[in-house]
């Protein structure tokens, strides 16, 4: 099922091996861990020779304050031509948390990406507008950290 | 008593320096026609649109930081209130990706009617779209004889699950509950009654000219920035891209479904109401077609430590006691993994990107809605457009903010 998944990888492998640090393939789809100095280039690869026209999502996800590294960023790509599917994903720790922006490769990375600033707090080195888009400008901290409280930092009263 | 007007004299210097016609318009967020909480920052030349600048999170819910302290079944009723017209299609692509998790294998009565409904609430959906759309360019009647249409859609989904906006119908592994007697007979009477109502839209709209001048030709994207844009839906088989995952990743059984993709080449606002409008008729094939399919069966999986047994079997077997008490106290582990399903919503692909660590809830839910990425592409059809045609853009689009600042 994932077979015509796995030649877009020994592709990538065959452009630059150091482009695919480790595959999962489960569940029916394919990840591809990326290290994030050769995110761009191996997007820019996918998207110019192997049909993958479409940046269809973009999401960072925190994996726990104990972990590292600990923020990932995916990369959820798709082809309008031959409509598969293609997971990347680049790993950043806490201390260096930045990822550079494949907004010159899809305009829409430019929103998605600033979500996951706003949301995860992972920047993304340049981006051409890389501010918070949901919470305000003067929100304090990162929501979707898994240390940021459910009901934010002040404590909850009735008062 | 004379009755000549004093003619006023025009002041020279007002003549020598023309009026300022650069100024910044705040629009919404409060404005009807931006179809809920959003503000765009206009720069305007005159009644040009020099700039726009859309500015959203008003109404920023945190759906996706509530999902990582809710149980795997307590998810499906946030959903509904993301995308707050089509609901059963949050839930469909909720529930899938969990299943997709579980390995679920789903009968077949239960993926007919959860076709059945989605198509039911593509229609639904629509209605909202055609009717709020004409209201924003000024055609009131058609907002009526559409909103008719729905409540009879809602009506279905009321008797089908209870709820009419936040119906929470689907649930992992199979349907909430099976369809009420008398179901069919009802949705045959909708059905029977639609064709007149689409003749009568298609009639009010596509031949009126006015309506042709306020459409034609505006808000323009091009195939290629909308695929750079990620736009999707009807809004990207506007723009000459054949793209509809119900035929190209096809989910629920959609594969044997007969129905056409409708593809316009225009890329401006008419192109995605004359798609939008033909889809109407590709969704009430489908629904035909699923009433036909419609078979006495199980509604849920085989899967007794997910999927709620019945009361019978409740008051029969300790077993099936135990297993419901487990389910709604502790809910259901859902081993590791990361899957992203995507489904075609009414607005687009609605991706959900959802990871589980092996515990019952989960470890990161994402919802890649189609309004927000949609409309991060506004202001490229905006910019160069007359400010009246802005809110025709908005509404060309189908933006729901609820699936935006989720």
């Amino acid at each position: 099922m994932t077979e015509k998944l796995h030649g877009f990888v020994e592709k990538m492998r065959e452009k630059d091996a150091a482009w695919v640090a480790d595959v999962v393939d489960a569940l029916g789809e394919v990840t591809v861990t990326v290290p994030r100095e050769h995110i761009v280039d191996a997007c820019g690869f996918l998207r110019d020779e192997q049909g993958f026209d479409m940046l269809a999502d973009l999401c960072g996800a925190d994996r726990g304050p104990e972990e590292d590294p600990r923020f990932e960023v995916n990369y959820h790509l798709f082809s309008t031509m031959h409509h598969n599917r293609l997971r990347l994903k680049v790993l950043t720790s806490e201390d260096d948390a930045n990822v550079p922006t494949v907004t010159g490769l899809w305009a829409t990375a430019d929103w998605h990406e600033r979500e996951t600033y706003d949301l995860v707090g992972v920047k993304f080195e340049g981006h051409p507008d890389l501010r918070r888009i949901l919470l305000p400008s003067d929100f304090d901290g990162h929501a979707l950290r898994k240390d940021y409280p459910l009901r934010g930092y002040e404590p909850y009263s009735l008062n | 008593m004379s009755t000549a007007v004093e003619t006023v004299l025009p002041d020279i210097e007002a003549v020598d320096q023309p009026l300022e016609t650069e100024m910044t318009l705040s629009m919404g967020p409060q404005h009807p026609s931006t179809h809920g909480v959003l503000r765009l920052d206009l720069r305007l030349d005159g009644e040009l649109v020099t700039k726009a600048i859309p500015d959203i999170g008003y109404l920023h819910t945190g759906m996706e930081k509530l999902f990582e302290y809710k149980k795997y079944q307590q998810g499906i009723v946030i959903t509904d209130r993301m995308d707050y017209l089509n609901p059963l299609g949050n839930n469909l692509a909720y529930v899938m990706a969990a299943e997709k998790l579980l390995q679920l294998e789903i009968p077949e009565r239960a993926q007919v009617v959860r076709v059945l409904m989605c198509e039911l609430q593509r229609i639904a959906s629509h209605m909202v779209w055609l009717g709020t759309h004409c209201l924003d360019i000024g055609a009131m009647s058609v907002f009526f004889y559409c909103f008719r249409q729905r409540e009879k859609i809602l009506n279905l989904i009321e008797a089908a699950s209870g709820g009419r906006m936040t119906p929470s119908y689907f649930r992992i592994g199979g349907l909430m509950m099976d369809l009420p007697a008398g179901f069919d007979r009802r949705v045959n009477q909708f059905l029977d009654d639609f064709p007149e109502a689409l003749s009568t839209f298609d009639t009010l709209l596509t031949g009126n000219r006015i309506w042709q001048s306020r459409t034609k030709d505006i808000g323009y994207i091009s195939k290629e920035d909308a695929i750079s844009w990620g736009v999707t839906g009807p809004c990207l088989r506007a723009s000459g891209v054949e793209l509809d995952l119900r035929r190209h990743n096809p989910y629920t059984g959609y594969e044997i479904y007969d129905f056409d993709i409708p593809v316009e080449t225009g890329g401006d606002v008419w192109a995605r109401y004359l798609v939008r409008l033909r889809e109407l008729t590709e969704s009430y094939k489908i629904v035909r077609q699923a009433m036909e399919r419609l078979k006495p069966g199980p509604i849920k999986a085989d899967a007794p430590k997910v999927v709620l047994p019945d009361r019978d079997d409740m008051r029969k077997h300790m077993d099936s006691l135990i297993h419901h008490f487990l389910i709604v106290a502790e809910g259901f582990n859902v081993p590791p993994g990361e899957v992203y399903h995507a489904i075609e919503a009414s607005k687009g692909e609605l991706g959900v990107y959802m990871r589980s660590n092996g515990g019952p809830k989960p470890d990161r839910v994402h919802f890649r809605g189609p309004s927000f990425v949609n409309l991060s592409a506004l202001p490229l059809m905006c910019e160069g457009e007359m400010i009246a045609d802005v809110v025709a853009i908005i509404g060309s689009l189908d933006i729901v903010l609820g699936e935006i600042d989720r």
